[in-house]
Formats: C-alpha cells, sequence, structure tokens
C-alpha cells in the first residue's frame, strides 16, 4: 500500500508574487533562486510549488520544481536545470535576475516528505536535479538535529555537475550518521576513485541500506533513473510501500 | 485578482499553436509521454491479472486477461491533459468501455452515483459514474497500436481523458461503485476532487 499523511486544504491555493532575492549558480547549467514570498504558510521538505510566468502581452506558462530548502530556512529556495528546448526552464536558469518577480502557488503535494520525526534510516536516491526535494530533507535533517542514518546516493554526469556540491560535503562532514554517494557518469575528473557507472542493482546493494533496517526510500530524478532505481530496489527485497518517487520527465519516448 | 506580474523578458514558446482551443487554461502541449507516479511501477503478471467490479458487498463481474480480452472492444482518439501542466493531443488507446463493463456484468445501470479506483501498488482515485457512462470513459490495455508500458498503467488503466490523467487510473484493479463521492490517493492530498481541466481544477479549491 502507498502509506500517506493526510492533508486537506480546505480553501484555495492563492497565487502568490515571488521576488527572487539571490541567485545562486550550482553548476553550470543548475541555478538555485532564493525567494522572498509574503505570507508563505511554510511547506514539508519534498513538497515542491508550481511556478507561473506572464509575458508583457499576458501569455502565461507554469511548471513545477521542488522546494530545495528546509522548512526552518527563512527564504524559499527552487533549483532549476536548463532544458534547452525548454519554455520555462531557461528563462528562470538563465534569464531571471535580482529584483525578478513572478507567481508561486503551493505547497503542493503530501506524499513525497519527509520528516526529521522519523526515525527509521533515510534512503535518498537522485539524479540530477532531482537531488532538490531530497536536498529539503538532508537540510531539513541537519536543521532538526535528526542524527538517525541517513544514506544519498547521487548521479550526476561529471564533478562540476554535482549540485551543492560544497554544502553537501559539509553535511556529510558533521559526522551525524549522514553519508553521501556520488557516482559520476559520463566524466570523472583525474584521481577520481568514487562511482562512475549508472546507479544499478549492485551499486545500491553495496553501499545501500539492507531491507532488513525497512529505510524509508525516496527516488528522485530523471524518469528512466527513478524506474531503474526503484526496480532494482525492489528485487534487492525492499517493500515497494516504502518507496516513494517524484519523476521530472521526459520519457524520451 | 490583481494582475500578475510580468516576468520580465519571458516570451514563451506555445503562444502562436494552432491547438490553442484544445490545450486547457495553464496547459502546454507536449510530443513525448511524461510518466509520473507516486511509487514504482508495479509488474503485474498477466496469468495473476484479474479486474472486477464490486461495491461495498459484492462482485457484479470479475475477468482474468483473456476474458477480459475477449470484450468487446472499442478504439478511441482523444487528448490527454496532466495536471502538472503537459497536455498531449491525439492519444489514441484501445480497450473495453465502461458501458461495455455494465453490459458485461449483466447491469443495466451502475449501482450507485460515484466510484472509486483501485489499482494494483495500492493507488486509489474517485470518478462520478455518470463521467464514465456514453463512451466517456474505458479501461485501456493498448496505446497507440501497442500493448501499454507498465511505466504507462499496463497491463490495463482507466482512461477517462476529460478529466485531468491521475483520474486515468494506472494499473487498475476493480471499480468499487460507492454511494458517496469517496476521495482517492491524490484528492486526500489536496488535489482536487473533480479534476476538470477546462475549469483548472487542479487542487481542492480550486
Ligand atoms: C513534481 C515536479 C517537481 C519538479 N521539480 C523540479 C526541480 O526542482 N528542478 C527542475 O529543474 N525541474 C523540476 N521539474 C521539472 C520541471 O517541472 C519542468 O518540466 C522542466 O523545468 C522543463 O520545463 P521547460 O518548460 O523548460 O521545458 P518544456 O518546454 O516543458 O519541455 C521542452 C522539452 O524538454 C523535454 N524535457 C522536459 N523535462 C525534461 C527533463 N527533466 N530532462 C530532459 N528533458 C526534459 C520535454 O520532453 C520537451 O521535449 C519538476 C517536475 C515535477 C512534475
Amino acid at each position: 500500500m502507498l502509506a500517506t499523511e493526510k492533508v486537506q486544504p480546505t480553501r484555495k491555493l492563492p497565487w502568490r508574487t515571488a521576488t527572487v532575492r539571490e541567485i545562486i549558480e550550482e553548476t553550470p547549467r543548475v541555478r538555485s533562486l532564493s525567494l522572498d514570498i509574503p505570507d508563505w504558510p511554510g511547506h514539508r521538505p519534498g513538497q515542491h510549488v508550481d511556478i507561473r510566468l506572464t509575458s508583457d502581452d499576458g501569455y502565461q506558462a507554469q511548471r513545477s520544481y521542488s522546494i530545495a530548502s528546509a522548512p526552518e530556512a527563512a527564504e524559499l529556495l527552487v533549483t532549476v536545470e536548463r532544458i534547452e528546448e525548454g519554455e520555462v526552464s531557461p528563462y528562470l536558469s538563465s534569464e531571471v535576475i535580482v529584483g525578478d518577480k513572478f507567481e508561486l502557488r503551493g505547497p503542493i503535494g503530501g506524499h513525497f516528505v519527509w520528516s526529521a520525526f522519523m526515525t527509521e534510516p533515510l534512503f535518498l536516491v537522485a539524479g540530477g536535479s532531482g537531488v532538490a526535494p531530497l536536498m529539503a530533507m538532508l537540510r531539513h535533517r541537519a536543521a532538526a538535529g535528526n542524527k538517525n542514518p541517513a544514506l544519498l546516493v547521487y548521479s550526476s554526469r561529471s564533478f562540476d555537475d554535482i549540485i551543492y556540491r560544497k554544502e553537501l560535503a559539509a553535511l556529510a562532514a558533521r559526522s551525524d550518521g549522514l553519508k553521501v554517494v556520488h557516482t559520476l557518469t559520463r566524466q570523472q575528473p583525474a584521481g577520481w576513485t568514487g562511482e562512475k557507472k549508472r546507479i544499478d542493482p549492485e551499486m545500491l546493494s553495496r553501499v545501500g541500506f539492507s531491507p532488513k533496517e525497512q529505510p524509508r526510500i525516496f527516488i528522485c530524478g530523471p524518469t528512466q533513473l527513478v524506474e531503474s532505481a526503484a526496480r532494482a530496489l525492489i528485487e534487492l527485497g525492499h517493500d515497494a510501500g516504502l518507496i516513494k518517487t517524484e519523476r521530472f520527465g521526459p520519457t524520451g519516448a | 485578482m490583481s494582475e500578475p506580474p510580468v516576468s520580465r523578458g519571458f516570451r514563451g514558446k506555445q503562444r502562436s499553436s494552432d491547438h490553442a482551443a484544445r490545450t486547457p487554461p495553464g496547459q502546454h502541449l507536449v510530443n513525448d509521454f511524461p510518466v509520473l507516479s507516486a511509487g514504482p511501477t508495479p509488474r503485474i503478471d498477466l496469468v495473476k491479472w484479474r479486474f472486477a467490479l464490486t461495491d461495498g458487498h459484492n462482485k457484479f463481474a470479475e475477468w482474468d486477461w483473456e476474458q477480459f480480452n475477449a470484450l468487446p472492444q472499442t478504439k478511441i482518439k482523444t487528448d490527454i491533459h496532466c495536471v502538472t501542466t503537459w497536455s498531449k493531443l491525439d492519444t489514441e488507446w484501445r480497450g473495453v468501455t465502461f458501458d461495455d463493463l455494465l453490459a458485461a456484468a449483466g447491469l443495466d445501470e451502475a449501482p450507485t452515483p460515484f466510484a472509486l479506483m483501485h489499482c494494483y501498488g495500492g493507488y486509489t482515485t474517485n470518478v462520478p459514474v455518470e463521467d464514465m457512462l456514453e463512451g466517456k470513459a474505458m479501461v485501456a490495455t493498448r496505446f497507440a497500436g501497442e500493448e501499454l508500458d507498465p511505466e504507462h498503467g499496463g497491463p490495463a488503466r482507466l482512461v477517462v481523458p476529460h478529466l485531468y490523467f491521475w483520474k486515468s487510473a494506472k494499473w487498475i484493479q476493480r471499480i468499487e461503485f460507492t454511494e458517496t463521492d469517496t476521495p482517492g490517493f491524490w484528492e486526500e492530498l489536496g488535489y482536487h476532487i473533480y479534476g476538470d481541466p477546462w475549469r483548472e481544477q487542479r487542487y481542492a479549491g480550486d
């Protein structure tokens, strides 16, 4: 079964105006935007927002973006990867400057969420910008002082494509039970001794929690990665009911 | 509502779409077929696959894979709209219409006004019966002339294309008739109870 908490907003989720306060260049293709949103109601780690852009002649486009910041943080962070042919992501990841405004509503989604009250091991698997909602969980975990075992297995194309690289290293250095395993699938820097293949059953069984530990599993990234990681974890004996997934797209079909 | 703020320098790409009349508010057209599901894709053995119509007490009918495929098959070509804002035009499905399922179960009419879909993997979603009658919904086993991929809900999924696509339950196992409109999985989590894309009913209260 898909076990989950129930939250039932009773009134319409309003569109709010977000103002870009700060822009963080994460990688050559990825930026994080720190947003100031009046009356933001708060969120749970793993939830997302819908962002709506409006052109000067009234044309609108909207897409979903995960919240990357912890609920404890003062400002809301989203992390956007540039999809070259895309309509919305090139704007958010390249055009936007500090002070720009756009509409946003949320938080949305109550299934792909984790709370630091949970005591089971936390098993996170990410590909590319799919690390964004998992980062919200790790930031929340650190802010809340949760010291239960946690693991992030994170696939990036190259060293320079690792989003939040320094912050992840700092979180892992806190010795609070978090381990971060990077795999670099296309290009590795000289002297790289880490993983360099796509996330597969062998890697997940070698570095991951055993099914006996009943970790809570969150997988996020491109559809192919999510499909194959979820399938591998089930084959390894993890309970499908403990695996939550978020697919950013596309199918490639 | 005040005017939305202009996103300085934003042009957009689909403004000149020929298909504007077929694109509900807040949606954009895609050519691929994105996959969105809350959990892992269940792999269902066709030998064990069953599909049933029930209510709280009765099982009106149950089909195995072979029996299901012997029911009258219908093809539809339709536009689909996902709440995550993509729409896809002219998708082709083949399966058994809800009307034909009722008939095959020996039901002159649906026993209750609402239905709750139950799926392999635990997913649920609710749809009013009226929204499935007269060819408005089917349990589909083929997409674009091919067997339905597991990622897209195979072996069989509900297709009720005039509602947001989360209503078109993947991996359907059972349609339960209910007296009241009972929120399903996403509906419990704040998504709209009905989900009409033309009225942009994405989340509760929309
Ligand atoms: C719940 C949810 C949360 C999300 N969170 C984030 C997030 O935190 N950060 C983020 O960067 N994105 C996130 N996404 C994806 C995001 O919503 C957009 O789909 C993405 O930014 C592409 O939008 P676009 O307008 O630039 O491209 P579109 O104009 O929509 O698409 C252009 C082309 O790019 C392809 N495409 C779409 N998405 C991808 C992709 N991910 N990889 C490769 N090709 C693609 C499309 O198939 C299409 O052919 C999330 C999606 C969902 C559903």
